[in-house]
């Protein structure tokens, strides 16, 4: 469990009100139910990780929260205005250049600096050489890293990522937590949702557990690891297996 | 909503195949459909009683030589002939609604013509028997002989629009024409028409052989009309809203379908862009290059016929308010699809029928059976806009009509293409 310091275990302002609230959220397609009952908050500044397997639910959380899909029962409270979201796939045009994509929608998004948000997460991402490149002949890690660009240029107050980190290499994670990081500092709240359980445990001041669309757990990783008890001692991911297991999935 | 516009513009620069497939596409389509339609299922049955003898068909005529059959060729093509024995086999068949009308030619037709040019002899008589004056046969009528003509020509080579339009300028004025390495005169229905109206004056006014020579001369003009002007124009009218519909309706179909393949509608909706907004600046975008599409199109034709350019204003109101209810159709067509390809298929098999029905003539079908055929046509803005544009290419008549009917169902499409963005980017 011997962690770098970047760990966070307390959040920074659990006083504060929370800048993203959801409570009690239901979803259907059809038979199917993808979220029963499912609560969530973040404060300003948080970091909160959702995990969980394959049609957990979560890109269908992050999505309601996104204002994207409608719930079919529970209430999304506490939406700021402008919300950052990165849908799981790239969702940008292939036949734009990297600059292209980032100004447009920088003034799709309302941003009064176009060009200063250009250059600004030309920056973060590590694309200034690649931007006249058209999108279409990026690499999967380079188009992820576009598709996080687009969702961060209004810098919203809450940001919603889905699988950031999924298509990177070490050392670009390294580089986006990094820069999560800097933004949770400055207050903004990241909810986003990972099958890197390790990146859970790292980045995240509160985890949640999805299993088919039930919240199982919401709470610190410590936490977490308490609940299993001595069996998920050994480490953070080993803790969520047993916990899974123990709830019989 | 400016930025999305600029947006697909540049990507559309960037598929070359793209707008080249939407440009070169239609237009071949255009010239297709126009020929299906013009020639029509059914050619127009008239009787012919030919009565001049195979020996008396050279003559020779305002001092060119003149082989009738030939000339008269595209004519009888245009036409399912029926022919008859007798003068009264004819009018029989007239009568009893066998044949649309009867064409009688006597024995000495060509003799008479020759002689009566030459400044003797008994003038002409070519009867025309019409059975009812229904302008909408007549018009189908029409619309088969100069298909035939187009027809002819297309057989005989790759530019057949210019040939066509030689071919016809020949028929209609007369001249020189090479024909698989064959020279022959031809002497032109106009002049024809001059021979004959020269011939007026010789002949006693009141005598039944002046009304004869009356009806050639009409006859004549009639065919040189046909031939000359009005059919080709309304081909141009056909060409222009084939073009438009097809360029506007992929278009805007594969424009929006390409937001969704793209993954970028939600986050295009979850700015300052409205999904009707979005609606909006596709039906713009499509509208906005079929426009251009279809107004050089025009521009194209108008070296082969003649067009009204005075009117102009009235193009450009009866391409674009054409082009926005081709384009709310094709959003309707895309938000329903939602793959471009799916999107594009749909729009393309969509597209034919509507043009086809849009096309029938009236009198082409039973009375029932076109009503059906009109209330279908009514409710897709290709009948609108066809004869929008059939008002602005010809030299009268207002376009306020078709437009507000246009208009009509610009809404009404792009309401429905609302409605089917509930489910768009649903999974
Ligand atoms: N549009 C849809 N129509 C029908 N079912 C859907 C739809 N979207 C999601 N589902 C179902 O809802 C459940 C949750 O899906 P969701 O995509 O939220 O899972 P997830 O946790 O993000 O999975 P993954 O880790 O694979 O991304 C799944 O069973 C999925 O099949
Ligand atoms: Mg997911």
């Amino acid at each position: 469990m011997a962690q770098p310091s970047a760990t966070v275990s307390e959040p920074g302002r659990s006083d504060a009100a929370p800048v993203l609230e959801a409570r009690d959220l239901v979803k259907r397609f059809g038979d199917r139910v993808a979220l029963r009952n499912v609560s969530i908050s973040a404060r300003p500044g948080e970091l909160v990780a959702v995990i969980g397997p394959n049609g957990a639910g979560k890109t269908t959380l992050l999505s309601i929260l996104a204002g994207i899909q409608r719930p079919d029962g529970g209430e999304v409270g506490h939406v700021p205005a402008r919300i950052g979201w990165v849908p799981q796939q790239p969702s940008f045009y292939s036949k734009l250049t990297v600059a292209e994509n980032l100004r447009l929608f920088a003034r799709l998004e309302g941003c009064a600096d176009v060009a200063g948000a250009l250059d600004r997460m030309l920056e973060q991402t590590g694309l200034h050489d690649r931007a006249d490149s058209l999108a279409s002949t990026l690499s999967g890690g380079n188009r992820q890293r576009l598709n996080i660009a687009i969702g961060l240029l209004a810098e919203p107050p809450v940001l919603l990522l889905d699988e950031p980190s999924a298509a990177l290499d070490p050392r670009q994670r390294e580089r986006l937590w990094d820069f999560i990081f800097g933004l949770s500092a400055g207050g903004t709240a990241v909810v986003y949702s990972t099958h890197n359980v390790q990146e859970a445990d790292r980045y995240g001041h509160n985890v949640i557990v999805l299993a088919d669309g039930e919240r199982l757990f919401a709470g610190s990783p410590r936490e977490l690891e308490r609940a299993v008890g001595e069996a998920g001692a050994r480490d953070f991911e080993a803790a969520f297996v047993e916990f899974l297991r123990q709830r019989g999935h | 909503m400016r930025w999305l516009l600029l947006k697909d513009l540049r990507i559309l620069s960037r598929s070359p195949l793209l707008v080249a497939m939407l440009v070169i596409y239609p237009i071949v389509i255009a010239a297709l459909v126009g020929f299906a339609v013009t020639s029509g299922p059914d050619k127009p049955r008239v009787a012919v009683l030919n009565e001049v003898p195979a020996s008396a068909t050279q003559i020779s005529l305002g001092g060119e030589s003149v082989n009738v059959s030939k000339e008269a060729k595209p004519l009888f093509d245009a036409i399912h002939p029926v022919y008859v024995h007798s003068r009264q086999e004819a009018i029989d068949k007239v009568k009893s609604g066998d044949v649309l009308g009867a064409l009688i030619l006597p024995p000495d037709l060509t003799r008479r013509l020759e002689a009566a040019t030459a400044g003797g002899g008994q003038p002409p008589s070519v009867e025309v028997l019409f059975n009812a004056e229904d302008p909408a046969k007549l018009r189908f009528v029409e619309n088969t002989i100069k298909a035939r003509v187009q027809d002819a020509n297309s057989a005989l080579a790759k530019k057949f629009t210019q040939v066509a339009a030689s071919y016809i300028h020949l028929l209609a004025t007369g001249g020189r024409f090479s024909f698989f390495g064959q020279t022959f005169d031809v002497l032109g229905l106009q002049r024809a028409e001059q021979i004959l109206h020269g011939l007026g004056g010789k002949v006693p006014k009141g005598s039944a052989a002046s009304m004869q020579l009356a009806q050639v001369t009409q006859f004549a003009h009639l065919a040189r009309q046909n031939l000359g002007l009005a059919n080709s124009v309304l081909d141009a009218v056909i060409a222009a809203t084939v073009t438009l519909m097809f360029v506007t309706v992929l278009l805007a179909a594969g424009a929006l379908a390409l937001e969704r393949e793209q993954n970028a509608f939600l986050r295009v909706v979850r700015g300052l862009v409205s999904r009707t907004g979005l609606l909006a600046e596709k039906v713009a975008l499509a509208a906005l290059c079929s426009l251009v599409v279809g107004l050089l199109l025009l521009a194209g034709l108008s070296v082969f016929v003649t067009l009204p350019w005075s009117r102009f204003a009235l193009w450009v109101a009866a391409l674009g308010l054409g082009a926005l209810g081709f384009g709310a159709l094709g959003v309707a067509m895309g938000a329903l699809a939602r793959e471009v390809r799916a999107a594009s298929l749909m729009a393309f098999m969509a597209s034919l029928p509507i043009a086809v029905l849009g096309l029938v003539p009236s009198g082409a079908v039973s009375s029932w059976l076109y009503d059906v055929v009109r209330g279908v046509s009514a409710a897709f803005p290709f009948k609108p806009t066809l004869e929008a544009l059939k008002s602005a290419l010809s030299h009268s008549g207002g376009v306020a009509g078709p437009l507000l009917h246009m208009a009509i169902l610009t809404a009404v499409f792009t309401l429905l293409a609302r409605l089917a963005l509930r489910r768009f980017a649903v999974d």
